[in-house]
């Protein structure tokens, strides 16, 4: 610590003019002088730290204090804290923003790179402002691995490990056990009923586009479904909400005819652009469905409050229903008014479901795995956390902490 | 071959990069998954293009061979015309075609958004409310144990969230007070409900991060056509 550190701010400039002795007389002046002003009023925040916040890309500086005695939150003696920063310890120090009552941290974003910068913690209060000990400095630096991130890493290791695993067990000839899924067995029946009845066949990918992951495994099941449909000759149509998903739900659907030997069946003017805006789409199917009578209506993608309005206008025109989403507030809707419905993880194995392949079946078990890992943390953590309540173990509390923080993407840093 | 290899490259080079990115706050990842954010926006503007035409195709068709109820045809290409040149050119702009935006009070196109698009996209959300009820009425038939305990709770929850569950048991005495209507209702919805969602957003989750690496690395060809 400097001198120029336990000068208050705006006071350093006469310290610099005057010889060391009388600086050191001022020095003591002042300071009994700032001890009689407000002992009677608030101290100022001890144990000013500035450092870099670490796990970023640099331009920020965290700035932490310990909190007054006085400050005993919102309502109390102290107003909030004044967070004062300068490239000089010597100052001028100018305020960069402001903490609230009870609040020990402050992250200023508002810095450059590899450039020193110099705090003071001001308190607020009644009895007037009382500005900290000088910290610093505090130099911001960009980070090359965020460190904060650790525990999706290693989620996302084990996930592929597993998927791996089970790819290399499956190829190596062990069977699997997947659970039969009604709505992917019933897609073949489904298809078959519309060539019998000489009805087409309606697939609604969602209304968002081709960055929702939703949107891209709807496309994989249209895939499936354009093969069977090609084989059993009928009429595949694929009404879009973008212009993105048409383009790639017509290079799926022409793959698919290709491979299932059909090439010349492939009609490109069945899968077509309505509108991006979510009624008017839903306007430009429901008329589709009721002049046309589609036999069966596959809805696989992410929806919104769309998604009532379409399946209900298939149950009324006796169309076999299958749905996915992986919106959890649309399922209700659709198991209601649907003749089967993939729920959320079904819905992402369906391709998988679907092919047959080894390698697909594999990502379904190791998909499996991780979600038995989830199962059994939640569990543990469940009972960890419960026994260290009644136990009063801190010990306990801490894994418990540490299994929930695990499969949080918040991390404290 | 060229048409699969090139876009399973760049699946799979985008991927991983952004996958790294993600852990990376140093420049120039930390920017990475904002600006293909970005990239794919530009795409999908000119995409809209594309859209467009396609419309303008298909309609255009169906009206040039007269098929069948051909007129709604007519509507759509009309109206979207109409609103396109009205957009790009600020015909009846207050200010004119320099002076003030599209979307200015009292411009032509605000009057298109405010007494037309607005009024059909309402009328369809309105249409909502009907299938609410048709779809609860063959939810709700008690036909068997589950789809009983479901209308139970589904007419907990609706006289929860009215007046009329606490005018109802509000006789009840604070003592019993778990036993009044609209605490049952909050109960079932923030723990029953909450622990039924969370249990599908944890399948979610894993879901799509098992999709996700299943494209990134190639498992999953389906969206090309392939298996």
């Amino acid at each position: 610590m400097t001198l120029h550190d336990a000068v208050p701010p705006g006071r350093s400039g006469p310290l610099h003019r005057l010889p060391t002795s009388a600086a050191v007389l001022a020095l003591a002046y002042w300071t009994a002088l700032g001890v009689l002003a407000t002992a009677s009023a608030q101290s100022p925040p001890q144990s000013v730290i500035a450092r870099d916040t670490p796990s970023d890309r640099g331009e920020n500086i965290t700035v932490a204090w310990q909190l007054p005695p006085e400050d005993t939150g919102a309502g109390g003696p102290v107003l909030g804290y004044r967070i004062l920063r300068s490239l000089s310890p010597a100052g001028p120090f100018e305020a960069v923003g402001q903490a609230s009552p009870g609040a020990a941290r402050y992250n200023d974003s508002n810095v450059e790179n590899h450039r020193p910068y110099y705090y003071q913690v001001v308190t607020l209060g009644a009895g007037g402002e009382v500005p900290s000990m000088t910290s610093g400095p505090g130099i911001a630096r960009p980070q090359w691995i965020n460190t904060n991130q650790w525990n999706v890493f290693v989620i996302l290791l084990l996930l592929l490990g597993f998927n791996i695993y089970f790819i290399e067990s499956i190829k190596a000839g062990r069977k699997p056990f997947i659970r039969r899924i009604a709505g992917l067995e019933a897609v073949a029946e489904a298809v078959g009923r519309a060539t019998e009845m000489g009805r087409p066949i309606l697939f609604v990918p969602g209304i968002q586009d081709m960055n929702d992951m939703q949107t891209v495994a709807g496309l994989t099941i249209l895939g499936h479904i354009a093969r069977t449909v090609a084989e059993y000759d009928s009429r595949l149509v694929v009404p879009t909400s973008r212009a993105l998903v048409m383009t790639t739900a017509r290079e799926t659907v022409r793959e698919a005819y290709l491979a299932a030997g059909r090439p010349d069946s492939y009609n490109e003017n069945t899968i077509y652009y309505i509108s991006d805006e979510q009624f008017a789409y839903v306007a430009g199917v429901n008329g589709y469905m009721v002049r046309e009578r589609p036999a069966t209506c596959f809805y696989m993608g992410a929806f919104f409050a769309e998604s009532l309005i379409l399946a209900e206008t298939g149950n009324s025109i006796d169309a076999i229903q299958v749905a996915g989403t992986a919106q959890p507030a649309q399922l209700p809707f659709f198991v209601a008014a649907c003749d089967y419905t993939l729920i959320g993880e079904e819905f992402f194995a369906a391709s998988a479901y679907l092919s047959g392949e080894p390698k697909q079946l594999g990502s379904i078990k190791g998909q499996d795995v991780g979600k038995l890992l989830g199962v059994v943390s939640i569990v543990a953590g469940v009972l960890i956390l419960t026994a260290a309540a009644f136990g009063h173990s801190e010990t306990l509390r801490q894994v418990g902490d540490f299994l929930r923080n695990f499969w949080s993407t918040e991390l404290a840093g | 071959m060229t048409r699969r290899t090139i876009p399973l490259f760049i699946t799979a080079f985008v991927g991983f990069v952004l996958v790294i990115a993600y852990f990376i706050p140093h420049p120039p990842f930390d920017s990475l998954r904002e600006d293909f954010s970005i990239f794919f926006d530009i795409i999908a503007s000119v995409a809209f293009i594309l859209g467009a035409g396609n419309l303008i195709k298909m309609h255009g068709n169906r009206i040039s061979r007269r098929e069948e109820k051909w007129g709604y045809s007519v509507v759509t290409v009309v109206g979207f015309l109409a609103v396109l040149v009205v957009g790009l050119t600020k015909l009846g702009n207050p200010g004119g075609f320099r002076g003030s935006s599209v979307t200015a009070e009292g411009s032509w196109f605000q009057y298109a958004y405010e007494y037309v698009f607005r009024p059909c996209s309402a009328t369809m959300f309105g249409l909502l409310a009907f299938y609410v009820a048709s779809a609860s009425f063959r939810a709700f038939r008690a036909k068997n144990l589950e789809a009983t305990i479901l209308l139970l709770v589904a007419f907990i929850i609706l006289l929860g969230r009215t007046f009329v569950g606490a005018m109802l048991t509000s006789w009840i005495p604070d003592s019993l007070g778990f036993l009044r209507i609209p605490y049952l209702a909050e109960k079932i919805m923030t723990v029953l409900n909450f622990a039924g969602n969370r249990a599908i957003m944890i399948g979610i989750a894993l879901g799509i991060v098992s999709t996700s690496l299943k494209v990134i690395v190639g498992i999953d060809r389906s969206y090309l056509g392939s298996d």
